[in-house]
């Protein structure tokens, strides 16, 4: 009989489950092997059930102003411990580089008198915020929270796409797909050992209330959203009611004598950490748009008194920039003395009037991407583009050099997806979210996977029409010999043999002695309600009594 | 807590239980345009969208006006769809403070809503109307068993509350001035769910002066205008506790608390023959008490100010 992977293609890129047909690559193993047996037809009525989930729950994507169930793809992605700890370490590597750089940028900027990057590259992005200078955040931390976008070439290395260090989004899809996976496919979480990502929150807390001004005792955090219709707004609200604080809108907020506070039901109360989702551009209409009707005015003037703390930091932006990421390998030599343990794409600055040449010559053969675009905007993929596209975008790319950078195609890696009742593959990326709390570079232990629904597809935002996938580390097995750690105090701890041997029963209530009751009553019964009590000891005792109530009143009607 | 969530939980209490009411008083209505022979339609149409709040001319007024404004109506708060709708709406900015549950069974509700408005055009509304029933009892059961006792639940049975007060008086007003076209004190009781309560309690015959002193002054049924009074009154009593650091000796502190005393206590101290005597009037105040209250407590919890506007300086 057809097992559910029979004819799965595997084609010049890397596939995620599959070394070769039938051949489940280590940490896939488990996975394959609960998956196999299973027909299509069931696969495809438990995703169904997963997709009414998300409906029900409204985890939704506001994608050009409508509601969308964010689509979740049924087919788990795993990562092996080995990858998942190069990944972790290449990531955290990466965000402390940028940390640096971007205190470098708004302060004394060591890289620019050093030549490793030209100012002129600083000073011509339309992110880096002269308002943002010298504003020195209270732990030093600007990148609270990170998400390095990672895909993985024809060879299985994972390299890295983008950085954003803004406001990345997708995390509250990693916590509510584990979470209906789960509820889904429970037979699979039992056999495997997934490190969990339900700590997130509590991490991100953790992060902003150790960026608070330093002399504040306990920390009031809000999430700052655009609002309900904002795409990501169902991210905030979760990651607010997880968090336990207040979802604000800017429109709530209130900053005076250089104090921002928030308008409660109690008068104005104090506000020290903003984490906030909106854009620079709109986040305080003193300094940026003054149109801007979703932002707080003076924020940023409070936050450079030290009243107030902004995450991720104002003026980020300049350092995940599509130019700057050509040299994010420079600033890890620079500024942290070590190799990169993830590569970049290949990239090629258009800085040169050589390379600006050799690029629109080979434009059929490159990815240009405009490099302050997000969400997959812009991207012109050469080898799939017809000759119109090329010739605009020639155009464009000679007006303003500046604007864009070329990389060579990465055949991004598939990974089995479920389309319509069939296992195909589809393409995949990986974003890892990284939580800084000063001390640590913590990575969230898996990370959104977005996969590209239509066949062969390259671009994976869900903007773009993408869907996504529970990401799966596998977990080491424990160690043998486990540190020896300090005893926590706040801890209670109990085993099975604390329980009592004999716990009392539940209380069971008055003995239900309808039965003999019941014989009797129908005897009873006159001949207008014997049928219906004949009727009703069909069901039970209880049933059959208000039947026969209903019967003595007729139709319940009287008329006054 | 924020005045935004505070306002939309106030919010969302009241225009689940409009839902609510509105269906039970459309359910009887439609029932009784069956199975009453003798009934002139168009003047009990006409009378019911007066009462509403919606009113239309005589000649238009029929069934079908009356579902299509008071039940499937997508825009206005005051048809079961839209009030739900907009339940829905306030329940989406007050995510973070609602329990997932009581989220997820609006959303669940008004997901639904097109399905159900199909099968009501199709097999007749009253398959609606207990699905509005159930949902909007789901809302509040979920908010019973899943929400502290803090001011968001406070908020949520203030909303729940007034708005109980307003529709009461209203579906008692429809007896007291509709003359002839009225319904029957019965069709009145059951439309505030308050029939069998009413058999219980004075076991026998409808009768007009008990039936409208049950609606109006029973302490014991929760939707009697009393005691949803009383409830309204006990939350304002608690919101005032918790955010008035000094304490007032004199009277209360709050508008809103003064505006819903004063008609608690005028139904509690005057004698039933005396609120029987003046019903209509009683009526309309209470109707008017509402809206007074509810702006009040707007101006003291919620006080929404327009979006601010930053102008920079012209540049000479």
């Amino acid at each position: 009989m057809a097992d559910l992977f029979d004819g799965y293609p595997l084609g010049g890129t890397w596939d995620e489950m599959f070394s070769a047909p039938s051949q489940p690559r280590g940490p896939y193993a488990g996975l394959f092997a609960s998956l196999q047996p299973m027909a299509g037809e069931e696969l495809a009525a438990r995703a169904d059930v997963l997709s009414q989930t998300y409906r029900d729950a409204g985890v939704t994507f506001a994608h050009a102003g409508e509601e969308q169930p964010f689509p979740l793809d049924i087919v788990p992605r795993v990562i092996g411990a080995d990858e998942w700890s190069l990944i972790e370490e290449g990531v955290a590597q990466r965000v402390h580089a940028l940390e640096a750089f971007l205190a470098d940028v708004y302060g004394a900027g060591l890289c620019f008198s050093d030549r490793i990057v030209p100012r002129s590259v600083i000073t011509t992005s339309a992110h880096f915020h002269r308002a943002a200078h010298g504003l020195v955040p209270p732990n030093g931390v600007r990148v609270h929270v990170s998400g390095i976008d990672l895909v993985r070439d024809e060879a299985g290395d994972f390299r890295v796409l983008e950085d954003n260090l803004r406001s990345p989004s997708g995390v509250s899809y990693v916590i509510t797909n584990r979470a209906a996976m789960s509820q889904v496919l429970p037979e699979l979480f039992s056999d495997h050992r997934i490190q969990p990502v339900s700590e997130y929150p509590a991490r991100l807390l953790a992060a902003l209330k150790a960026a608070a001004p330093s002399a504040v005792a306990d920390p009031t955090v809000v999430v700052l959203t655009p609002g309900v219709y904002n795409s990501a707004y169902f991210e905030h609200a979760l990651l607010a009611r997880q968090m336990g604080v207040e979802l604000v809108e800017g429109r709530d907020l209130v900053c005076s004598g250089g104090q921002v506070s928030m308008r409660t039901t109690d008068g104005q109360q104090r506000v020290d950490v903003i984490y906030r989702r909106i854009d620079d551009d709109f986040l305080d209409p003193v300094h940026f748009r003054s149109d801007s009707v979703i932002g707080c005015a003076g924020v940023v003037n409070a936050a450079r008194a030290g009243r107030v703390t902004i995450a991720n930091a104002v003026g980020n932006g300049v350092a995940d920039d599509k130019l700057i990421y050509t040299w994010v390998p420079d600033l890890i030599r620079y500024y942290l003395g070590e190799e990169p343990v993830l590569d970049n794409a290949d990239t090629y600055r258009l800085d040169t009037p050589d390379t600006t040449e050799w690029v629109l010559a080979s434009l059929d053969q490159l990815v240009l991407k405009p490099v302050d675009g997000s969400g997959g905007k812009g991207i012109v993929i050469g080898p799939r583009a017809d000759e119109r596209t090329l010739e605009e975008l020639a155009v464009k790319v000679r007006a303003a050099p500046r604007d864009w950078i070329a990389q060579k195609p990465i055949g991004l890696s598939t990974s089995p997806t479920l389309i319509n009742g069939r296992i195909a593959p589809r393409h995949v990326d990986l974003r890892p979210f990284a939580v800084n709390d000063g001390d640590k570079v913590w990575v969230l232990p898996g990370g959104l996977t977005r996969v590209a629904l239509p066949e062969g597809e390259l671009v994976v935002n869900s903007s773009q029409g993408g869907g996504s996938k529970d990401t799966w580390v596998i977990s080491r097995p424990r160690p043998t010999s486990e540190p020896e750690q300090a005893p926590d105090l706040t801890r209670i701890e109990f085993t099975t043999a604390d329980l009592p041997a004999d716990p009392p029963a539940q209380d069971p209530g008055p003995a239900n002695d309808n039965a003999i009751a019941q014989g009797q009553q129908q005897q009873q019964a006159g001949p207008g309600a014997a049928t219906m009590a004949i009727v009703a000891s069909v069901i039970d005792a209880a049933a059959c009594l208000s039947a026969r109530q209903d019967g003595h009143c007729g139709g319940g009607e009287v008329p006054c | 807590m924020l005045s935004r969530i505070a306002e939309s939980l106030f919010w969302i209490g009241r225009y689940v239980e409009r839902a609510d009411d509105t269906a039970r008083i459309l359910d009887v209505h439609t029932q009784r345009l069956v199975e009453d022979p003798w009934i002139d339609e168009r003047r009990a149409c006409h009378v019911l969208l007066a009462l509403m709040g919606t009113p239309c001319a005589l000649e238009e007024a029929d069934t079908e006006r009356v579902l299509s404004t008071l039940a499937f109506d997508r825009v206005a708060p005051s048809s079961i769809v839209g009030a739900l709708s907009a339940a829905r709406e306030n329940a989406r900015g007050a995510r973070e403070v609602l329990s997932a549950e009581i989220w997820e069974s609006l959303n669940v509700t008004h997901n639904a809503l097109p399905q159900q408005r199909t099968m009501a055009r199709r097999y007749g509304p009253h398959s609606l109307f207990r699905f509005v029933r159930e949902r909007s009892a789901m809302v509040f059961g979920l908010a019973d068993a899943t929400m502290s006792r803090d001011e968001s639940w406070l908020f949520l049975i203030l909303g729940r509350s007034l708005e109980r007060v307003d529709m009461t008086s209203r579906m008692l007003s429809t007896r007291v001035m509709a003359g002839d076209a009225a319904p029957s004190w019965t069709l009145v009781l059951r439309s505030t769910g308050a029939y069998e309560p009413y058999l219980r309690t004075y076991r026998g015959a409808v009768n007009s002066s008990r039936a409208a002193e049950f609606l109006l002054l029973d302490r014991l049924f929760p939707r009697s205008v009393f005691a949803s009074l009383e409830q309204a009154e006990g939350c304002l009593a608690e919101l005032e506790r918790a955010n008035v650091r000094v304490g007032t000796r004199v009277g209360v502190a709050g508008e809103a608390h003064r505006i819903v005393g004063r008609a608690r206590t005028m139904l509690e101290f005057m004698g039933t023959d005396e609120v029987l005597a003046q019903l209509p009037a009683r009526l309309d105040e209470l109707q008017r008490t509402c809206s007074l209250a509810s702006e009040a407590v707007t101006r003291r919890f919620f006080t929404e100010e327009a979006p601010q506007v930053w102008v920079p300086e012209g540049v000479a």
